[in-house]
């Protein structure tokens, strides 16, 4: 075979797993598509016209086989729903302790944000062995972030953020595609993750510190756009505080109880107007047009950094 | 007994003074005969004209495709023709070409016949569909001779809405009208088979193919409305700026993903359902045997029209809906699987102690077979949650549709063609050269698709005009398979027409088949199709009594 390669490398905790699940399928379907052509081939061969006289006897149906070869691959199925559900869940749902990087799609290329500052285009470096976070947004139109290696794919919609998460199991150099038809030079929306080693991955880091940390450009794009007029550190603003508020829940004048995530300070930023903290007037005009899909991220690392710090 | 009313009776083949026998085919020779005719056949007629016109169009433009993936670079085209060629190829194969095809053509031509009726329930709006299906294929050729379209053929937004510069509205308003042409054709045959087959034919005497044709109408007619309706907002945003799709004027692209697949996934069972009825057919007469299990294929087609309905969110796993969603479309998706494994297993059993020729179209019916059970198996894995998210938007997904649009629906088109030949223009092809291409096809196909699977599997995304050097070995399999592929196609083309003037004249029923069309009517039949409303006592495929007419 040489060089020809039939699977993609297994490159992450998640990859092992899905490719049993898919090994599991091509088994079922190899005995099915076996058992249906060798049944095809032996009826044509075996029952062939010998006579234009022939007339075969009347066998109408049968109903115990009906019900057999309906109930055998209905629970067959059932089980790999529960199976291949599974594997979605953890798939989608990141683990806490999971280390956050921002993305933004753009026609055509991948813009990488780092908390710790670092920005990269169409790279994306990352440990190995440690579970990573993408909070994903888009400047334009659907976009889609997938790593074959890593046997994960998400879309990038416009108008909310989207995360996945995966955790590299090996160093290398992977493909990144965007999955999804994004216009002219789709095909070339392409970049590389790179997996290093954690002390590889600190040089990296360290060698690209030229960049402030996100939460600080957040905290001049806040000042900027004069946020802080309205949203004071303590709650006696126009605005609610933004100290301590990421993460936690909070009651919206229709009595909705939310939590306050990064979509919620995306929308709140963009259509100030839809969902209003109780107890404060909808007077916050709209941002949209003002401020982009990377300032946007910049301005919720800030109000994020405000979570822990408790006063600032 | 039966036998006395399934006798031939003098008067229907009554001959004109000069000798030749009166049918529908020669009742007129006008271009206006043909134009404003209302007579079911003459209609499917011009749908099989119309229709392999657009099937050759998409077929170029699917070759042009192949051509540029021989090599990774893109050098054949610029990557803007290249997105406007897999658009237009699309966009004419779907809307143009799969979703018409065995209906307009074989429905058309075949459900009067089988039902013992005149003619469909509404001639006029019959007619009418094929000026609505001429009016948009017109209008896609437009779309594509004023610099074609780059959306895809899922129009997804905002790319559509506000990034695309090419002619989307056109193209859209194309496949919108032609919608038209399927909605009145679905209900068409709705009331056609409700209100006039012959006396004595009760449903569950109704041959399958029938069966098939009214869960495709159904779907016809519950779903297109909301296609256009999609087409029409994506027009409305395009154009006015009303924001329904686009975030930054309000809108949801989301929305418009759920709008589109709520009718493009039941749009692939109108692509398949049909084809199935057609195997019931062949597959039945070329085992000299009753179906097995009559019901559960004809009801599995219920099942497959109404589960379908419930399951287009399976498109949409990795796009941002909760995941919740896309748990309960998963496991209906895996309920819909069911139906169509029945159909499998049960024609499968029909060849059971049949009696089994290998004539042309019973081929085809073989080749749909495994490549539909191929096609399926492999739904199976895309129905999967964590496999999708994988193969999602990769060449796994290209190549498992196709194997259930060109290996399933496409053959069973080539098995009706090669069926009802014979009936439609009273001429025999040569049997030697369809068996072969039949071959050919089956087998360039698999070279053209099944590398597909592997290559996606390996990641390869799809709509890449320009991609990695490790996939090029898979590319090189699936673009020599399309050249054997197209070939494939080409030779029916030339001795189908060839046998229009030259082959020899066909029996009223060549195949010794069962069916009103066949043992009822002469090849090709009168314009008025019976001369006496037959009445119907048999059960559908009692190849057992033997009473065809030769």
């Amino acid at each position: 075979m040489g060089d020809i390669a039939f699977f993609p490398e297994q490159a992450s905790t998640l990859a092992g797993q899905v490719d049993l699940l898919y090994f599991f399928l091509i088994a079922v379907s190899v005995f099915f598509a076996l058992l249906i052509f060798s049944l095809i081939y032996l009826f044509a061969v075996r029952y062939r016209r010998r006579s234009e006289d022939d007339v075969p006897k009347e066998i109408s149906g049968l109903l115990k086989l009906e019900i057999l070869w309906s109930v055998i691959p209905l629970i067959l199925v059932l089980f790999v729903f529960g199976w291949g559900a599974t594997l979605y869940f953890d798939a989608y749902n990141p683990p806490k302790d999971a280390m956050e990087i921002y993305v933004v799609g753009k026609q055509w290329m991948w813009y990488i944000q780092h908390p710790t500052g670092q920005r990269e285009i169409n790279k994306l470096h990352i440990p190995v062995n440690k579970p990573v976070k993408l909070t994903m947004a888009t400047e334009d139109v659907i976009h889609s972030f997938y790593v074959p290696a890593f046997r994960v794919k998400k879309d990038v919609v416009p108008g909310m953020y989207t995360t996945m998460w995966f955790n590299a199991i090996k160093t290398g150099e992977y493909h990144l595609f965007c999955a999804e038809y994004c216009g002219t030079k789709h095909s070339q929306m392409i970049g590389t993750v790179v997996v290093m080693e954690q002390a590889d991955y600190q040089k990296w880091l360290s060698g690209n510190d030229s960049n402030e940390p996100l939460s600080v450009t957040g905290e001049k794009k806040f000042q900027q756009l004069a946020c802080h007029t309205c949203h004071k550190d303590k709650a006696n603003g126009r605005g609610p505080s933004l100290v301590g508020i990421f993460g936690k829940q909070a009651q919206l004048q229709n009595g909705q109880i939310i939590t306050v995530d990064e979509d919620y300070i995306r929308k709140s930023i963009l259509n100030p107007g839809d969902d209003v903290i109780a107890g404060y007037k909808p007077v916050m005009p709209t941002f949209q047009g003002q401020i982009s899909e990377v300032g946007l991220l910049q301005i919720t690392a800030y109000i994020k950094s405000l979570a822990n710090s408790g006063s600032k | 007994m039966s036998t006395a009313i399934f006798k031939p009776r003098p008067e229907q083949v009554a001959q004109e003074s000069d000798g030749t026998v009166s049918n529908y085919l020669n009742a007129s020779f006008s271009i206006r005969s043909w134009l404003l005719t209302v007579d079911h056949k003459r209609i499917a007629i011009l749908y099989l004209i119309s229709i392999s016109a657009m099937f050759f169009l998409g077929g170029i433009f699917a070759m042009l495709i192949r051509m540029e993936l021989l090599t990774p670079a893109g050098d054949l085209m610029q990557s803007e023709t290249y997105n406007k060629m897999f658009t237009m190829h699309g966009v004419v194969m779907v809307f143009f070409f799969l979703i018409p095809a065995t209906p307009a053509v074989f429905g058309n031509f075949l459900l009067p016949l089988m039902i013992g009726a005149k003619d469909l329930a509404f001639p006029r709006l019959n007619l009418l569909s094929w000026y609505l299906y001429t009016a948009g294929a017109l209008l896609a050729i437009g779309s594509i001779v004023f610099g074609g379209v780059d959306t895809g053929w899922t129009f997804y937004t905002p790319y559509s809405t506000t990034y695309a510069n090419s002619n989307v509205i056109l193209a859209a308003l194309g496949a919108f009208i032609a919608g038209f042409s399927s909605i009145l054709t679905g209900l068409n045959f709705i009331v056609t088979i409700h209100k006039m087959r012959a006396p004595g034919l009760t449903w569950f005497k109704m041959p399958l193919f029938v069966w098939g044709h009214y869960a495709t109408s159904i779907i016809q007619v519950l779903g297109t409305p909301v296609v256009a309706i999609t087409i029409i907002l994506v027009a409305l945003e395009r154009l006015f700026h009303i924001g329904i799709f686009n975030p930054e004027l309000g809108g949801d692209p989301i929305l418009f993903q759920h709008l589109f697949w709520f009718y493009s996934h039941p749009a692939v069972y109108i692509m398949i359902l049909p084809a199935m009825g057609v195997i019931s057919e062949v597959i039945t007469c070329f085992s000299k045997k009753k179906v097995f299990g009559y019901e559960f294929i004809a009801l599995s087609s219920m099942a497959i029209a109404l589960l379908g309905f419930l399951v287009w969110g399976h498109h949409m796993y990795t796009s941002g809906q909760s995941t919740y969603a896309s748990l309960v479309f998963s496991v209906l998706t895996f309920l819909v699987a069911i139906p169509s494994a029945i159909k499998v297993f049960n024609w499968t059993a029909t060849l059971y102690k049949g009696s089994v020729s290998y004539d042309a179209p019973m081929l085809y019916a073989i080749g749909f077979l495994g490549l539909f059970t191929i096609g399926g198996l492999t739904g199976v894995f895309l129905a999967t949650l964590a496999v999708d998210v994988h193969v999602h938007d990769t060449y796994f997904i290209v190549a498992h549709f196709h194997y259930i649009m060109v290996g399933g629906s496409i053959m069973g088109y080539m098995a009706a063609l090669h069926f009802w030949w014979p009936k439609i223009t009273g001429r025999l092809y040569p049997e030697g050269w369809a068996r072969f291409s039949a071959l050919i096809i089956f087998i360039g196909f698999n070279l053209t698709f099944f590398p597909q699977f592997v290559v996606g599997y390996l990641g390869m995304p799809r709509r890449y005009h320009i991609y990695p050097e490790e996939f090029q070995i898979w590319n090189v399999f699936s673009t020599a398979g399309s050249s054997i592929l197209g070939i494939g196609y080409l030779i029916p083309l030339i001795y189908l027409i060839w046998s229009l003037k030259s082959g020899p004249k066909a029996s009223p029923n060549p195949w010794n088949a069962k069916g009103l069309e066949w043992e009822r009517c002469p090849s090709p039949p009168p314009t008025h199709n019976f001369d006496h409303t037959p009445v119907v006592i048999e059960e559908a495929y009692a190849y057992e009594h033997k009473i065809w007419i030769k």
